[in-house]
């Protein structure tokens, strides 16, 4: 295992595996994500990476005929546990997908906003400040503080993809989880994007589903290699591509397959 | 999820923390709001198949002492007698299948034409504005066309259409007897102008559906246009298009006030077109008002079920038809 | 073969252009204040107006709608959200049956629940039977409308913290609103031109009334009864009504294809 004894548990799953009906497409997975950490998810398409992700926020149940059996631990608590409402966790684990979905009926502010008043109500005062605080750590806040009431589809789509990070950190979750989030964006996008990723770790938790291992390489602090649903290996990013322990890790970071 | 009692969700969390602290919100909580909202849409949408079981229950009963009194005979019997109380739809139900017949001959070519004109052949930019004209002619109401079908088609049929018809064609039964205006062919005509959109804008969406992998290998095996349209388009869209003209014909068989307007309202089976004719719809409309006996009401209400009956059995299986080209899209639905 | 086809399409915008024209031929002339404003004059006299039946046809159409919307609505959007089951492919058939459902049988039906019981014709027997012709075709077209939105709309605000409802009202039907007004007024459009339905319940009236429990005039009503009628002057009054009628019913549609047009972030 990668982490170090000391280092305060955010996320643990244990033997957590994922079906659509019958078929797995993640087995018996164990892995920690330690706190204020940046872990890369890589793999080749297919081998469960998305899966993975989309269990620890409780999405996968959401597909036709999804599933999971084991446990996954937020602070301890199993977030399958029976009297776990899934629709508080969500708010506790933001998410941002491979292609920017902001709400098209929406302004940018209200984009922002829209985690935060479904929480409860909030006074104005405390929306604005909320709306910048996230619109600055995704690194927005200057290019469109001064039209937040326009419509959130006039932005570029790097611009848009931040804008999704910007929505998913207002509610100040815990964990933030990035499927492939830089997959349709521009490399200007991309560089921006994996720049966040940085900076954010010291607020947040981070999980980053990606196909990219330059970017895993880039953006990780650990980097877990997946294949065919299961977890092959785990370790500090820099020792994982430097020196692999498992053959089907190396042959997959040398390009052999994937 | 869980089982615990339908109850709000609670509040969340205090929300007082400073945000530069992460909250640390409960997991625990029951959402009840969405199995409230769950059960109004379904008892909204329950409402649907609940509707056509009370249409068809109502209609049933209004029209069993009818059924009990004429049995199965009320639907050969071409007696229509209110004084006497003798009814037999059988003029009616002919009428209705006659008017649609020969408004299907008219308007299937038609509509079929205009379809893959539109999907297949026309320039881009005739496209939209005839695809509107023909939705435009699906908007205006039936009384519409039997106020046109009585003033203008009519009188042009008896000047300019008909004698050299029945020059032609008269020694046929079809077209025997003096043209006065009102009968199963103008009727038909008309019937057939009513349904040309409707059939055509489900074509079109049908022949849309086909994928263009059809028409390209078609091409590319060295077809011209209309050839790749002929043998590998049409053949594919074969049972959507034969759905879209039954939908069609569904249509046709329940018009009512135009048909009502210009088919000569008459208890007759004839085979002249020329003749005045009746179909189910009209008689309905015609005479429900005038209906004063009980057993004359009641034997309009099962010409109303004969009438319902075939639709639905039409509908259906036109739907299953287009269903299987164009899996369950709501296709037609705003052909209007 | 292209000619041929060609001259189909040609064929069918003809009719429609030679209707459209004798509607205006016919009609515009007998369009001035005085038809507007005036109700029909007796029988056989000049100088009616059909002020009652726009007004009716107002009121009842507007009633339908009132009574139709919501339910054909909240159908539509049971069928987009959790109509992936048996009850919903039971629903949607249902719908798409009921849409060719011939209207004088849902007359004469409302007429046995609505007029027969309380022994009286009324305008909201009308309406109810307008209602009727409604629900299955705003169903179908909102749930149609509703299935465009992309899912992947659906789950970034899912995995927001969204509860399924306000995802499914506040996300998905606010991003289609504007395909769902297109369909209701598509709805409506249809509707304010039937007449068979409103033979045997809101029977028709020579005068102006608004009551809602009385017999009501429509435009639709009013066609027929002038276009079958004796009196030359009537049949002048149907073609204006007819062009009236036609006019409200296009005017309807072209709006319910703008509001399409005027998306704030179109999602086609």
């Amino acid at each position: 295992m990668a982490a170090s004894a000391n280092v305060r548990l955010r996320l643990e799953t244990v033997r957590l595996t994922a079906l659509f009906h019958r078929i797995a497409a993640v087995r018996e997975v164990s892995i920690l994500f330690p706190a204020h950490t940046v872990t890369a998810i890589i793999g080749p398409s297919g081998c469960g990476k998305s899966t993975f992700l989309r269990c620890l926020n409780r999405m996968h149940e959401l597909s036709e005929g999804g599933w999971v059996t084991g446990k996954v631990l937020l602070d301890d608590v199993d977030i399958y546990a029976s009297d776990v409402n899934p629709i508080q966790l969500r708010r506790r684990i933001g998410m941002v997908f491979q292609r920017p979905t902001p709400f098209p009926t929406m302004s940018i502010y209200d984009n922002v906003a829209a985690g935060l008043r479904v929480n409860g109500r909030r006074s104005r005062a405390e929306l604005d400040e909320a709306v910048e605080r996230a619109l600055r750590q995704a690194a927005l806040w200057d290019e469109i503080k001064d039209r937040l009431a326009a419509s959130a589809l006039e932005l570029s789509g790097g611009q848009q993809q931040r804008l999704c990070i910007a929505r998913a950190l207002a509610p100040e979750p815990e964990i933030l989880l990035l499927d492939e989030p830089t997959a349709s964006l521009d490399p200007a996008g991309t560089q921006r994007i994996e720049e966040l990723c940085q900076e954010l770790k010291r607020l947040y938790t981070i999980v980053i589903v990606t196909h990219n291992l330059q970017q895993a390489a880039r953006v990780s602090d650990d980097t877990a290699f997946f294949y065919m649903g299961r977890l092959i290996e785990v370790g500090r990013t820099r020792e994982l591509f430097t020196k692999p322990q498992v053959e089907q890790t190396e042959a997959y970071i040398t390009g052999r397959f994937g | 999820m869980t089982t615990l009692p339908i109850e709000p969700a609670p509040a969340p969390p205090n929300t007082e923390t400073p945000s530069t602290e992460p909250r640390r919100a409960s997991l625990r909580g029951v959402n009840a709001s969405d199995r409230i909202y769950k059960g109004v849409l379904t008892v909204l949408a329950l409402a649907l198949p609940l509707l056509i079981v009370a249409l068809f229950v109502q209609l049933f009963v209004s029209a069993l002492p009818a059924i009990k009194r004429f049995g199965f005979s009320f639907l050969w019997t071409s007696t229509w007698d209110p004084v006497a109380e003798i009814y037999g739809a059988a003029p009616m139900i002919f009428g209705t299948l006659a008017s649609s017949l020969i408004a299907l001959l008219i308007a299937v070519p038609l509509a079929l034409g205009v379809a893959i004109f539109l999907t297949e052949f026309a320039p881009r930019w005739v496209r939209q504005p005839v695809a509107f004209l023909v939705e435009l002619l699906a908007a205006i109401p039936s009384v519409v066309y039997g106020l046109w079908g009585v003033f203008v088609l009519i009188p042009f049929l008896r000047s300019y259409a008909v004698p050299p018809l029945k020059a032609v064609l008269g020694w046929t039964p079809f077209f025997q007897g003096v043209f006065y205006g009102n009968s199963l062919l103008a009727g038909g005509i008309i019937l057939a102008i009513m349904i040309v959109p409707y059939i055509a804008a489900v074509s079109r969406e049908v022949l849309l559906a086909v994928p263009g992998s059809q028409r390209e290998a078609a091409l590319a095996m060295g077809a011209t246009r209309w050839e790749a349209v002929w043998t590998a388009v049409l053949p594919y869209g074969r049972a959507g298009l034969i759905g879209a003209v039954i939908l069609g014909l569904g249509r046709a068989l329940g018009e009512t006030m135009a048909v009502t307007m210009v088919i000569g309202n008459r208890h007759d089976i004839g085979l002249s077109a020329l003749q005045p004719a009746y179909t189910m719809a009209a008689a309905i409309a015609n005479e429900f008002s005038e209906a004063t006996t009980d057993t004359y009401l009641s034997a309009l209400f099962e010409v109303g079920l004969i009438l319902f009956v075939i639709t639905v059995l039409v509908n259906a299986f036109a739907r299953l038809l287009i269903w299987r080209v164009a899996r369950g899209a709501a296709v037609g639905s705003r052909a209007l | 073969m292209t000619a041929l086809v060609a001259l189909m399409a040609f064929t069918a915008v003809l009719a429609l252009v030679l209707i459209l024209g004798d509607l205006i031929a016919k009609g515009a002339s007998s369009l001035d204040w005085n038809f507007f404003v005036r109700n029909p004059a007796p029988a056989g006299e000049t100088g009616g107006g059909v002020a009652n039946a726009i007004v009716g046809t107002g009121i009842i159409v507007g009633l339908a709608a009132l009574i139709g919307l919501p339910i054909g609505i909240g159908a539509g959007l049971y069928l987009a959200e959790y109509g992936s089951g048996r009850l919903g492919f039971l629903v949607r058939f249902v719908a798409d049956v009921l849409n060719g459902t011939p209207s004088i049988v849902i007359g004469i039906l409302a007429w046995t629940w609505m007029v027969k019981p309380v022994g009286r014709f009324s305008a909201l027997a009308g309406s109810v039977a307008l209602a009727v012709l409604m629900i299955p075709m705003i169903a179908r077209t909102t749930e149609e409308m509703v299935r465009l939105v992309p899912h992947s709309l659906r789950e970034a605000a899912l995995a927001l913290g969204y509860p399924r409802w306000r995802t499914s009202l506040r996300v998905v039907a606010r991003t289609a609103l504007s395909g769902i007004v297109t369909g209701c007024l598509v709805g409506i459009a249809r509707v304010a031109g039937e007449t068979a339905p409103l033979l045997f319940t809101a029977l028709g009236n020579l005068n102006f009334t608004t009551k809602v429990t009385q017999p009501m005039q429509t435009l639709s009503l009013q066609i027929y009864v002038y276009a079958t009628g004796p009196f030359d002057e009537w049949h002048r009054l149907a073609w204006a009504a007819a062009l009236v009628l036609v006019a409200l019913v296009l005017v309807l549609s072209m709006v319910a294809r703008w509001v399409t047009r005027q998306r704030y972030g179109g999602v086609r």
